[in-house]
C-alpha cells in the first residue's frame, strides 16, 4: 500500500491547551480523506502542522515518505492549500497571481501551465480581471487555479465550496473529480458541507476535541451509527460525548 | 537560494505598485514634501546661522539622507504588512520560499521603493535650491549603503516582531524611526546630547553617518574611519535582525502566530 501522507502520533499543545491529541491517519495516492468535525475540533490545527505553519509538539508527518520538519522546504514544493479564508492578492489581475506563484514554486513551463489550468478551470474570460473584483465563485476558481499551480501530489482542501453557488459548488466537486482521477494525487477535505464528503470523499475521520473518534467509508459510518445520512452520523458524534469512551 | 522564487515575490510587489497611479503617486509624493520643507529651511539657516553659513545644504543633505533610511525601513515593513492586510499571509509561508529567499526579495523590493520616491526629490533640490547631495562625493555611496542596511536591519527587526505577535506589533512598525531618530543625530552635532545619550547615540551607525556628511560638507575632509564604524555596527545590528527573524518564525511556528495572521 503506497501511503503519500503519513500522520504519526501528532500532538499540538498550546500554553494551556491541548489543540490535537496524538492523532495518526493516512492518505494514499489517489484518495480523498475527508476531515469532519465540529469548530474547535482540531481541524485547522492539523491541518496547519500538514502546511509547515505549525510545529508539532509531538509526533511526526512524512510525506511521500519524507519526514516534513527535516525537508519543509522540498515538500512545499509539492503540495497546496485552498481556504475560502485565505486570499489571492486582490489587486493583481488573475494571470498577475498565478505568474507570481508559478514562480515562487519555480515552476518550469509557467505558460503552459497557466493556459492548461485556464482551460480545465474555465479562466479565459477572467485572466487580465483584478482578482479583487470577482465574484466569489470566480475567486474560488482563481485560488484553485493557484492551488494546482505546482501540480500538488497532496492537496489540502479546507471547505473548498463554502459560499459558492450550487452550481459553482458542483463545478469545483465535479472538477476535483477529474483532476483526481488524471493526476493520481492525494486529497485531504475539511468540509462542513456532508454531501460533498459523502460524494468525493472514500474514507472519512471524525475529529472531535482533538482526537479522531471515528473513522471509515461514509457509508460504514453511517450503518455502524444507524442513521440516514452522513449529517446524521455529524451531527450524533458532535453532541453525544460519551459515545466513544 | 532560488533567484526565481527571489524575483517572484519582487513581482508580486512589482505589479502591485506599478498598477496603481495612486501607490506610484504616495512613493513619491512625501520625499518630495519632506525634501522642499527642508530645502527652505535649509536656506533659512545657512542665511543666518555662524555654523552653518559655510556650508549650504548640510541639512537639506542631512535631510536626504535620513529620509532614504526612513523610506528603505517603512518600505520593507510595508512590502510585509502588505501581504497581511492582504490575507496572502499564509499563501507566502506554505509556498517553498526559503526565510533567506523571502528576506533578500524583501530587501532588493524596498530599495527599489525608496529609490523611486527619492530620485525624484534629489532631482529637485538642485534647481529649487541649488544644492546638489553629489557633493558629498565618492563617500556618498558608502553613506547611503550604510544607511540602507540599517534600513533594512530596522525593517526586519520590526517585521519579526510582526511574525511573532501578529498586526498588533504593527504601531509599533510605524514609530521606530521615530524613537530612534533624536539619537542618530541627523540635523545636530552629537555634543549637542547630553551625555547618556551620546552613549546611545554611539551604539547606532546613523551617529558616524551623519557626522561624516558634516564633516565633508563643513570641512571637506573625509574621515573613514566614521564609515568604518558604521559598517561595523550595522553587521552586528544586521546580523542579530536576521538571527531574531529566523527566532520568530520558529516561535510563529511554534505558536501558531502564522495560522493567525494568515486568516
Amino acid at each position: 500500500m503506497t501511503y503519500l501522507v503519513e500522520v504519526t502520533n501528532l500532538k499540538k499543545n498550546y500554553s494551556s491547551k491541548e489543540a490535537v491529541k496524538g492523532i495518526s491517519f493516512n492518505i494514499k495516492e489517489n484518495e480523498i480523506l475527508g476531515l469532519l468535525g465540529p469548530n474547535g475540533s482540531g481541524k485547522t490545527t492539523t491541518i496547519g502542522m500538514l502546511l509547515g505553519l505549525l510545529k508539532p509538539s509531538a509526533g511526526e508527518i512524512k510525506i511521500n515518505k519524507m519526514s516534513f520538519e527535516n525537508n519543509r522546504i522540498e515538500i512545499l514544493e509539492k503540495i497546496n492549500f485552498i481556504s475560502p479564508y485565505i486570499e489571492l492578492p486582490k489587486k493583481l489581475t488573475v494571470k498577475q497571481n498565478l505568474t507570481v506563484y508559478g514562480k515562487l514554486y519555480n515552476i518550469k513551463k509557467l505558460k503552459d501551465r497557466i493556459e492548461y489550468l485556464t482551460e480545465k478551470l474555465r479562466l479565459h474570460d477572467l485572466l487580465n480581471r483584478i482578482t479583487g473584483e470577482l465574484s466569489s465563485g470566480q475567486k474560488n476558481r482563481a485560488s484553485l487555479a493557484k492551488a494546482l499551480i505546482n501540480k500538488p501530489s497532496v492537496l489540502l482542501l479546507d471547505e473548498p465550496t463554502a459560499s459558492l453557488d450550487p452550481e459553482i459548488g458542483d463545478f469545483v466537486r465535479t472538477f476535483l473529480e477529474e483532476y483526481k482521477h488524471e493526476n493520481k494525487i492525494s486529497i485531504l477535505l475539511a468540509s462542513h458541507n456532508m454531501n460533498e464528503v459523502s460524494r468525493l470523499c472514500k474514507s472519512v475521520l471524525m475529529m472531535k476535541n482533538g482526537e479522531i473518534i471515528d473513522k471509515g467509508t461514509p457509508l460504514s459510518l453511517i450503518n455502524k451509527h444507524g442513521r440516514a445520512n452522513l449529517e446524521e452520523v455529524f451531527l450524533k458524534l458532535s453532541r453525544n460525548e460519551n459515545e466513544f469512551n | 537560494m532560488n533567484l526565481i522564487r527571489i524575483y517572484g515575490l519582487f513581482l508580486r510587489h512589482f505589479y502591485l505598485i506599478t498598477r496603481s497611479f495612486p501607490r506610484i503617486l504616495d512613493l513619491i509624493y512625501w520625499p518630495t514634501i519632506q525634501i522642499t520643507l527642508w530645502g527652505f529651511i535649509s536656506n533659512f539657516f545657512a542665511t543666518y546661522s555662524t555654523y552653518y553659513n559655510n556650508a549650504v545644504g548640510i541639512i537639506l543633505t542631512c535631510a536626504i539622507l535620513y529620509d532614504f533610511l526612513f523610506r528603505t525601513s517603512i518600505g520593507f515593513n510595508m512590502l510585509f504588512l502588505e501581504e497581511i492586510w492582504s490575507r496572502n499571509f499564509t499563501n507566502l509561508f506554505i509556498s517553498p520560499m526559503r526565510i533567506s529567499e523571502i528576506i533578500t526579495s524583501l530587501v532588493g523590493t524596498a530599495l527599489i521603493r525608496a529609490l523611486i520616491g527619492l530620485v525624484p526629490a534629489i532631482f529637485l533640490t538642485s534647481p529649487l535650491f541649488g544644492i546638489s547631495i553629489l557633493n558629498l562625493g565618492i563617500s556618498l555611496f558608502f553613506l547611503f549603503l550604510s544607511l540602507y542596511i540599517f534600513g533594512i536591519t530596522l525593517g526586519i527587526l520590526v517585521s519579526a516582531g510582526l511574525l511573532r505577535y501578529g498586526p498588533s506589533f504593527e504601531n509599533i512598525a510605524w514609530s521606530t524611526m521615530f524613537l530612534i531618530a533624536p539619537f542618530g543625530c541627523v540635523y545636530y552635532p552629537i555634543d549637542i546630547l547630553p551625555n547618556v545619550f551620546q552613549k546611545i547615540a554611539y551604539c547606532m551607525p546613523l551617529v558616524y553617518v551623519f557626522e561624516e556628511a558634516r564633516a565633508i560638507l563643513i570641512n571637506q575632509t573625509v574621515n573613514i574611519e566614521n564609515i568604518y564604524k558604521a559598517f561595523i555596527i550595522n553587521f552586528i545590528y544586521l546580523t542579530i535582525a536576521i538571527s531574531l527573524f529566523y527566532y520568530s518564525f520558529n516561535q510563529a511556528r511554534k505558536k501558531g502566530t502564522l495560522i493567525n495572521i494568515g486568516e
